[in-house]
């Protein structure tokens, strides 16, 4: 196979310093792996690292620091026939930690190597996540009071399938690069090496230092037993090919006339938990089915189930522009939580307003007509009795008609819940 | 005609896809995560790919791959995110990568209100990435222009292969519409121009007819160069001044000169008004409805509504304000897009009406305000 390199931008590493070596070493890869150029994409990140993809003749991105596997993920996602390799220094790798731990954990087939000399060579030689404690580098004492990170332990602990610690020195880089490439699945390769620019200025490490480290470490060479599992992309295209596509929404036709004319505002106020969002959804079905325009605005808190759960309904044959609604002409007050949220409405409401309350909500005094219903009594659990509220404005002919809650439930239900919610409509006793 | 229930988001989603958007990416935020939800029920199965990132830096930055290896694209947010998503806008400005970025505003700043409703971040979109280059921003004032205008967004970012912003809002985007969807007109679908055959392929040569350079994707047969450095034609970094200076200024032309031909916008002109309102967004339902109040009265005023926000349409706001002496500018927020109004109509009395309280301005404000006058 032909050399990858590119001629027409020669290294520019600084004599000595094991990039050099590296990327000549990864070319010998690509040429024993017999790839062309356009097989390949090199995704680089920042730093002396993030020159990588100048020197392939293969496609290339070079990107912000730390954010190479992000743009590796993409590209990987959307053209799974590539070999998508990135190279990202010690810098990009601890300001890109997250992105780092999340590619362990995808397994999606990417090769990382991980440049690591120990220093931000370009910017100065300041201290990376990787620089030891006792080395002398441009962050003055910072590096003494930090502990450095090993990126090996970490990528198997997040569930990276293939983890390789090695010298840029070692004899079989080349196989060991290919091996990592070949690899389907996250691959991390840890390469040890020398900043002659900056940091083996003021510290002794050599090939041999190196080796003689790395010794010491537990080894970590290639395969992740314990990680072992299926790769992203091919596990996500098997998944998506079962799922069922999603219908448009459905489409409901105007079969009934609404009992009031005009514009009606209704809100719900209840308590999380309440169902009061289902409520005001069906509330809007059922305008749907007398062919009115509808709006629906909820309010709820962060909170999921404590706190008010507020739905504001408008139905109008109308176009609806402005939906705020200060003076609905009916008020479902269920939970007192929503009530008391919304306590200032009630003052203002016109005469011919209608709330149903549920027995034992207290509203604040108004001018509207109240009708009160013992939910309790007959039975109907406070999470029922927002859908028992839209029977009693149906029964009482007030913004919808039983029609019309009976074809918004057929619209917005399936079996069993829809024969349930059709007998409690039913079953609810206005009086 | 029979009518949907959906959310202003849902009607993004959708929209998007029937633009040919096949690749979304997200991180969960209110009130923008309902388009996530939406997406992840739609692309899968249509053979596209819907993924959740670690964070808002990770998402945008694989729909950026995504994108150059040629699939649309598109991701939302909310304020917060959107601070994250900064980096990643000024790499597809620079480096010209098509993306749709959603943001649905919510009252900040920072966390601000979880969840209330805002136009808090309208000059952000603009000027919220390094560089300070000019961005495409559609804002929708309903779940019709949800559907609509985010068709547009992927045309104008592929044609100018450019981030295209549809500024949303929680109020539009988590309330629930009646909705036609196949009633709604749809745009001619745009893709991003294929290189002239016959050529070495340079990924940012510009030819003599064009702003933008022509599009391959990584992964094809030609090679494709890709960098976020500033760049000559081949893709490679330059330290040319001359080619940097052109660079840059053609990034600032192809979209600034462009903005007549989507300068969309509702304009609703009463010959016996001396005031017009200009506003954009949710705030353009009351301000029709105060609209319509003032002619009832015998009290008339104009309205115009943008719905391109950035760049300025200034051709089309000096036209419309042309014969007015008071222009009233209505925004849900504490004054940020009145600048430009100013800023281009100097020889007019610009007053300002503004609320940043997580309520919606109403038509009664809006009247009051062009009582002020």
């Amino acid at each position: 196979m032909s050399n990858l390199l590119n001629k027409s931008r020669p290294l520019v590493f600084c004599p000595g310093c094991s990039h050099e070596r590296i990327a000549r070493i990864l070319d010998k890869s690509f040429q024993n792996m017999g790839l062309n150029g356009n097989q390949i994409a090199m995704v680089s990140d920042i730093g002396c690292s993030g020159l990588f993809d100048t020197f392939f003749n293969t496609h290339a991105m070079h990107g912000l620091h730390g954010r190479a596997l992000t743009y590796a993920t993409g590209l990987k996602l959307a053209r799974p026939e590539l070999n998508v390799v990135v190279t990202m220094g010690d810098g990009g790798m601890g300001i890109g930690g997250a992105h780092i731990l999340s590619a362990c954990r995808r397994n999606l087939d990417l090769t990382l190597l991980v440049l690591n000399n120990f220093n931000f060579g370009m910017t100065g030689g300041q201290f990376s996540a990787t620089t030891p404690p006792d080395a002398q580098v441009g962050s003055g004492f910072l590096n003494r009071i930090e502990r450095p990170l090993d990126v090996c332990e970490v990528a198997c602990s997040a569930g990276a399938t293939y983890v390789t610690r090695c010298s840029a020195y070692r004899k079989d880089l080349e196989e060991e690069i290919e091996r990592a490439i070949r690899h389907e699945g996250f691959s991390v390769l840890d390469i040890w090496g020398v900043c002659t620019g900056r940091y083996s200025k003021r510290n002794k490490l050599t090939p041999q230092v190196i080796d003689e480290t790395l010794a010491k470490l537990p080894p970590r060479e290639g395969i992740v037993e314990n990680n072992d599992r299926d790769e992203y992309g091919r596990y996500y295209r098997e998944v998506s090919e079962s799922q069922k596509p999603t219908p448009p929404p459905a489409k409901i036709e105007k079969k009934f006339d609404p009992p009031e004319s005009g514009r009606q505002e209704v809100i719900i106020l209840g308590d999380a938990g309440q169902r009061i969002i289902t409520a005001g959804d069906i509330l809007c079905f059922a305008g749907l089915t007398a062919g009115l325009n509808v709006t629906q605005k909820n309010e709820y808190n962060i909170t999921v189930l404590r706190g008010p759960s507020i739905s504001e309904l408008i139905l109008s044959p109308e176009d609806i522009g402005f939906n705020g609604i200060d003076r609905p002409a009916a008020i479902v007050a269920i939970g007192q939580e929503g009530v008391d949220r919304r306590a200032n409405l009630f003052e203002h409401l016109d005469k011919d307003a209608l709330i149903i309350l549920a027995k034992g909500v207290e509203v604040p005094p108004g001018n509207a007509k109240v009708h009160l219903i013992d939910f309790k009594k007959q039975g109907i659990k406070t999470h029922d009795r927002a859908l028992a509220s839209l029977s009693v404005l149906a029964k009482l002919n007030k913004v919808i008609n039983p029609e019309m809650l009976q074809s918004a439930l057929e619209a917005r239900f399936k079996e069993p819940v829809l024969t349930s919610a059709l007998g409690l409509v039913d079953r609810v006793d206005i009086a | 005609m029979p009518l949907s229930l959906m959310e202003g988001n849902e009607a993004i989603a959708w929209g998007a896809v029937n633009a040919g958007c096949r690749f979304y990416a997200g991180y969960p935020i209110t009130p923008a995560t309902t388009i996530f939800n939406t997406m992840l029920k739609l692309l899968p199965p249509m053979g596209g790919i819907c993924i959740q990132g670690e964070d808002e830096i990770a998402s945008i930055g694989s729909c950026l791959g995504a994108s150059m290896a040629g699939l649309k694209v598109m991701t939302a947010t909310s304020g917060p995110g959107l601070s994250l998503y900064s980096e990643h806008i000024s790499f597809a400005i620079g480096s010209e990568i098509p993306i749709v970025i959603v943001v649905v505003q919510r009252l900040g700043p920072s966390t601000g209100s979880a969840t209330r409703g805002a136009d808090g971040d309208i000059q952000f979109m603009r000027w919220g990435s390094s560089g300070g280059l000019p961005v495409i921003v559609l804002a929708p004032v309903d779940i019709n222009d949800c559907f609509s205008l985010t068709m547009h967004a992927f045309n104008l970012a592929e044609e100018f292969r450019c981030p295209v912003f549809i500024a949303s809002n929680k109020e539009i985007a988590m309330t629930k519409e009646s909705i036609d969807m196949d009633a709604i007109p749809r745009p001619e679908l745009k893709e991003r121009a294929a290189p002239p055959p016959g050529k070495p392929f340079l990924p940012f040569e510009i030819g003599s007819d064009r702003m933008a350079p022509c599009f391959l994707p990584i992964g094809d047969e030609v090679l494709v160069r890709q960098t976020s450095s500033t760049h000559g034609p081949d893709g490679y970094i330059t330290t040319d001044f001359d080619q940097i200076g052109k660079n840059q200024e053609r990034l600032r032309k192809k979209i600034v000169s462009a903005v007549d031909s989507f300068s969309f916008c509702e304009a609703y002109m009463e010959d016996d008004a001396d005031t017009l309102v200009i506003t954009y967004g949710v705030t353009a339902r009351a301000a029709k409805e105060a609209f319509m109040d003032q002619k009832g009265e015998g009290k008339p005023v104009s309205l115009l509504v943008l719905k391109t926000i950035w760049p300025v349409p200034e051709d089309l706001i000096k036209k419309k304000a042309k014969s007015f002496k008071h222009v009233v500018v209505v925004e849900m927020n504490l004054g940020q897009y009145v600048r430009e109004i100013q800023r281009i109509l100097p020889d007019k009395k610009i007053h300002f009406f503004g609320q940043m309280n997580g309520k919606l301005i109403t038509p009664h404000q809006i009247k009051e305000a062009i009582a002020n006058v």
